[in-house]
């Protein structure tokens, strides 16, 4: 999907309604998926597709229409459903104009499309795993994982004159290494597949599972935890839903009343940004409107929320307005009609200078654990965001600044809040990609006084 | 063109090319999903995706390529791809994929529907979740209300190239409303019929009034509202009665998901972890206590739940699994590429796929704990329980990789004392080890308190996938259970 095709459809689409407003959102995926357990490849599947979702708006009335059929019957048949359900509605007084021309217009990201991802074969993709079975191999453990390549494409156009696009690859592995008592893990990934090297993370996670062999319990309590990147971006993932102009106008998210104040430590600074060179995504919402770059927490105070178009209008007429924030349009907003209004999906943490490596700050650890990444994490208190959730694939006791074993796996009640205030150190921030959230630019933290209450018995 | 027709295209095109074994599955999915927001329109939308997904298998290993572009070209050249990608995994293998016969089947199967849910007018949609808004927004101290409705017709063509013909289409409802109320520095939160987006079940449009949404929205309101002055659940190891929705989740949570096979034999440890029933402990281990009965059954006579249908997305029919019988752990569910790894010669069909860009894998049913077999209801287990605590709708549920130990917190609780309710209790949570958890469980209410719940949303497989599974539950009391850990230490 280019940019024209997307405008001729459009075209035909707008001859097709009678809403005074049209938009249609594309999306176009060439994904695949080599995926592998016990050393083979035991799943390997590939999918094309193409989507178009097409908006129709009368007067404060707003629906939408999905398909992937592109023919006329299909495209009338879409357009009529999204008509008819949006006429079915009552006029809501706060739903905007669609976005203009000029709300769209942005500036170009970072190039996030990259010819040598886009020509990876299964071939490619399975030699990449065959490499990663041999490290397994020679470490005498078992392996599980993934190599998926895609390229995909994203364009918005509406009747007002916006047209926006936007095309990217991306790659990524994600590997387990097994063994009798203990496992390892190591994620990532990168729009340009030079970025993403199967054979270092392959060492890197088979170290972890050998060094973890025959863990040893401790009793829950209290401890001072060294937080790898993609355990960090797991567990912070869970507030971002919170930071948008619909969640404080809803009275649904912990930051109700908190805006402005000192909620972290000094040395937590965030921001959403997703022009910044490691960060993946589109330069437009789901409005088509550019995104900008925001200020959300600055030295531990929280600045700012993210503002969709109608969420920014019906802010500045609210009684929160005082309390939420600089009120302006970031570019945040997901497809409408939609329940959540926006969230910032393109965070980057700023660290304060002073950074440390997770070697040093295992060196500057009388005792603490190293925590290599966290599982099924959920939300036990929505206002003072209590997290639950378990260690795993690499959980190992450090004392005098060494590592010394593995540990059987934890499970955490933790405040994020009480968490960000309490971060003793941060490596310099990396792309880090983990299950639970979102994948963002975070460093490892050393952490004082983590809530662990129950261990398990693996 | 035929969809028979399709299929031959893609049959042909990739036995011809080598291919010892190919199926295919056409699907056409259409959903039409409502949401309110304090009385105003949310979300209004539907979506419709057509297109076709064909697995191959070649030199003994797997390849899957999809398409939503259904002309012969395209067909073909997918079928060319996925046998590209079969011949990529063969090279690398330590475990050649041995596949369980199964007989070739002609045959059509549609969900039993009242009313097609489709026939229903938006209007009448919009009409009763805005009227629901209305009456939680009625209790003074309701600061967000939300309802939400869910329509889904998926139909399926599925052939392989033994000749199998299986023509399904499955007809989905689901409903349901939530009330929270923010005051000082707590949010609380009350869902019905359950929470994360209510009950849904394989059924037409009558669902919705069963469930009686309307008649309920004040009482859930008010109970969101009291929870403030509630007082916070105590910690202790204590007697605990879970309400059949919180049982339903239990269930899937740490039965459901530890008897998948493909996990036990290791296929899913890079995401969604292992399985602590290795197995040996197969017709060995003690899962629960004797009056723990636990079925995975996909058949019709089961009941409406997400997990029913007439055969999988392999091609095997529909089966009752005895999965735990009187606390014995007796059976996994399988494939027709797993079930050797248990001494089976045929796969118990539990295949299926989110769509048609997905490959099948091992997925619940309808996993379910059978009623209590003497007459108990829900009051008469109450009065028989001295001192313990009573919870009612999920709020968190989490579980480690190999699922032994688990944590679920609950919307609301009461007090039990000499056999009565007491007060109600806000932030109820509980957590154990599953054996242990099952093997404490004392009473189960009787078949009239038993509810077959749907799970609409469980995640599984990489790329992942969403599947909805279902769960049949009375309420059950459990013995001596670790009561209130989520909030230790905070």
């Amino acid at each position: 999907m280019d940019q024209s095709r997307a405008e001729a459809i459009f075209d035909k689409v707008k001859k097709y309604a009678s809403a005074a407003e049209v938009e249609v959102i594309f999306s176009s995926t060439n994904f695949s998926l080599t995926r592998f357990a016990n050393n083979t490849i035991h799943q390997n599947v590939s999918e094309v597709n193409e989507v178009a979702s097409i908006r129709a708006a009368f007067d404060g009335k707003t629906a939408r229409a999905t398909t992937n059929r592109f023919d006329d019957d299909s495209l009338k048949r879409a357009v009529q459903s999204a008509e008819q359900m949006a006429k079915a509605q009552e006029t809501d007084p706060d739903r905007l104009p669609m976005a203009s021309a000029a709300e769209g217009k942005a500036a170009e990201p970072p190039s996030r499309w990259f010819d040598q991802t886009a020509a990876l074969t299964p071939a490619d993709r399975a030699d990449g795993v065959a490499k990663i079975v041999d490290a397994a191999k020679k470490n005498k453990l078992v392996t599980a994982g993934i190599f998926s390549s895609s390229q995909s494409a994203e364009a918005i156009v509406n009747a007002n004159g916006l047209s926006a696009y936007h095309r990217q690859t991306s790659a990524e592995v994600s590997i387990t290494m097994l063994a009798d008592s203990s496992s390892g893990w190591q994620k990532a990934n990168s729009p340009d597949v030079k970025n993403v090297d199967p054979v270092r993370l392959a060492e890197i996670a088979a170290q972890k599972a050998r060094d973890s062999r025959a863990p040893q319990e401790l009793p829950p309590g209290k401890y001072t935890v060294i937080l790898e990147p993609a355990a960090v971006l797991d567990l912070i993932g869970f507030m971002f839903w919170d930071f948008g102009g619909m969640a404080i106008l809803d009275q649904r998210s912990f930051l109700n009343n908190r805006i402005g104040t000192k909620l972290f430590g000094e040395n937590i600074s965030i921001v959403d940004d997703v022009f910044h060179p490691l960060q993946s995504n589109t330069p437009f919402d789901g409005e088509g409107v550019r995104r900008s770059r925001v200020n959300l927490v600055e030295k531990g105070v929280v600045r700012n929320v993210v503002y969709a178009r109608g969420t920014a209008a019906k802010m500045r007429q609210s009684e929160f307005k005082d309390k939420a924030g600089e009120i302006r349009v970031t570019g945040h907003g997901f497809p409408l009609p939609n329940e959540m209004g926006e969230a910032p999906t393109n965070i980057v943490f700023l660290t304060p200078g002073n950074e440390q490596t997770v070697e040093q700050m295992i060196a500057g650890t009388e005792r603490g654990i190293l925590i290599t990444r966290l599982w099924y994490i959920r939300e036990v208190d929505l206002y003072e965001k209590i997290l639950t959730g378990m260690t795993r694939d690499g959980t190992f006791l450090v004392e005098g600044g060494k590592v010394k074993h593995g540990l059987r796996n934890f499970r955490f009640n933790q405040s994020l809040i009480e968490m960000l205030n309490n971060v003793e150190a941060m490596s310099h921030a990396v792309r880090a990609s983990g299950e639970e959230a979102f994948d963002m630019v975070v460093p490892a933290m050393k952490i004082g006084g983590f809530n662990f209450t129950e261990v398990t018995r693996f | 063109m035929s969809m028979k027709q399709i299929a031959d295209w893609a049959l042909n095109a990739a036995t011809g090319r080598g291919a010892a074994y190919a199926d295919l599955r056409i699907v056409d999915h259409r959903q039409r999903t409502l949401a309110t927001k304090n009385g105003k329109v949310g979300h209004a939308g539907s979506a419709e995706s057509l297109g076709v997904g064909i697995r191959v298998l070649v030199d003994n290993a797997w390849g899957f390529a999809s398409t939503d572009d259904l002309s012969r070209e395209a067909v073909e050249k997918c079928a060319a791809q996925a046998l590209e990608i079969a011949r990529a995994s063969a090279g690398v293998q330590e475990q050649p994929v041995r596949l369980a016969p199964e007989p070739a089947v002609k045959i059509e199967w549609a969900t039993p529907c009242k009313i097609d849910p489709f026939s229903t007018s938006i209007d009448q949609n919009l009409d009763l979740l805005t009227r629901i808004d209305a009456e939680l927004l009625s209790v003074k101290g309701v600061t967000l209300a939300e309802s939400s409705m869910q329509l889904g017709r998926y139909e399926q063509w599925f052939y392989n190239s033994d000749g199998s013909d299986i023509h399904q289409t499955r007809v989905t409802t689901g409903a349901g409303f939530s009330a929270l109320a923010f005051a000082g520095t707590e949010i609380m939160k009350r869902s019905y019929p359950n929470s994360f987006g209510g009950q849904h079940q394989n059924k037409g449009y009558e669902l919705i009034d069963e469930l009686e949404l309307l008649q309920n929205a004040r009482r859930i309101g008010e109970e969101a509202v009291a929870l403030h002055k509630a007082d916070r659940c105590p910690e202790g190891k204590m007697d605990l009665i879970l309400d059949s929705s919180q049982l339903g989740l239990q269930i899937h949570e740490s039965i459901g998901h530890p008897i998948e096979l493909d996990r036990v034999l290791g296929y899913e440890a890079n995401f969604a972890g292992t399985s602590f029933l290795t197995l040996e402990k197969l017709r060995t281990l003690r899962y629960g206590s004797d009056i723990v009965n636990v079925v995975a059954d996909a058949t019709e006579q089961h009941g409406p739940g997400l997990g029913t249908f007439a055969y999988d997305d392999e091609g095997v029919q529909a089966q009752c699994t005895p999965i735990i019988t009187h606390g014995l752990f007796t059976g996994y569910i399988s494939s027709r590429e797993t079930a050797h790894a248990i001494g089976e010669n045929r796969s118990n069909g539990t295949m299926r796929a989110e769509g048609w860009n997905r490959i099948p894998l091992v997925r619940m049913t309808n996993i379910s704990i059978l009623p209590g077999e003497k007459p108990l209801t829900f009051e008469q287990l109450i009065a028989g329980t001295d001192d313990g605590i009573y919870m009612q709708t999920n709020r968190s549920w989490s579980i480690d990789d190999k699922r032994y130990n688990f944590q679920f917190g609950c919307e609301i609780g009461w007090e039990i004392k000499g056999g009565k309710l007491g007060r109600m209790l806000k932030n109820p949570s509980y957590s154990g080890i599953t054996t242990e958890f099952w093997n404490s469980m004392d009473a189960i209410c009787s078949r009239d308190q038993w509810t077959l719940w749907g799970t609409p949303n469980c995640g599984k497989g990489q790329p992942m996938q969403t599947m909805g599974t279902g769960h049949g539950a009375s309420p059950a009391r459990f013995h001596g259970v670790k009561i209130g850990t989520a909030y230790k230490g905070n």
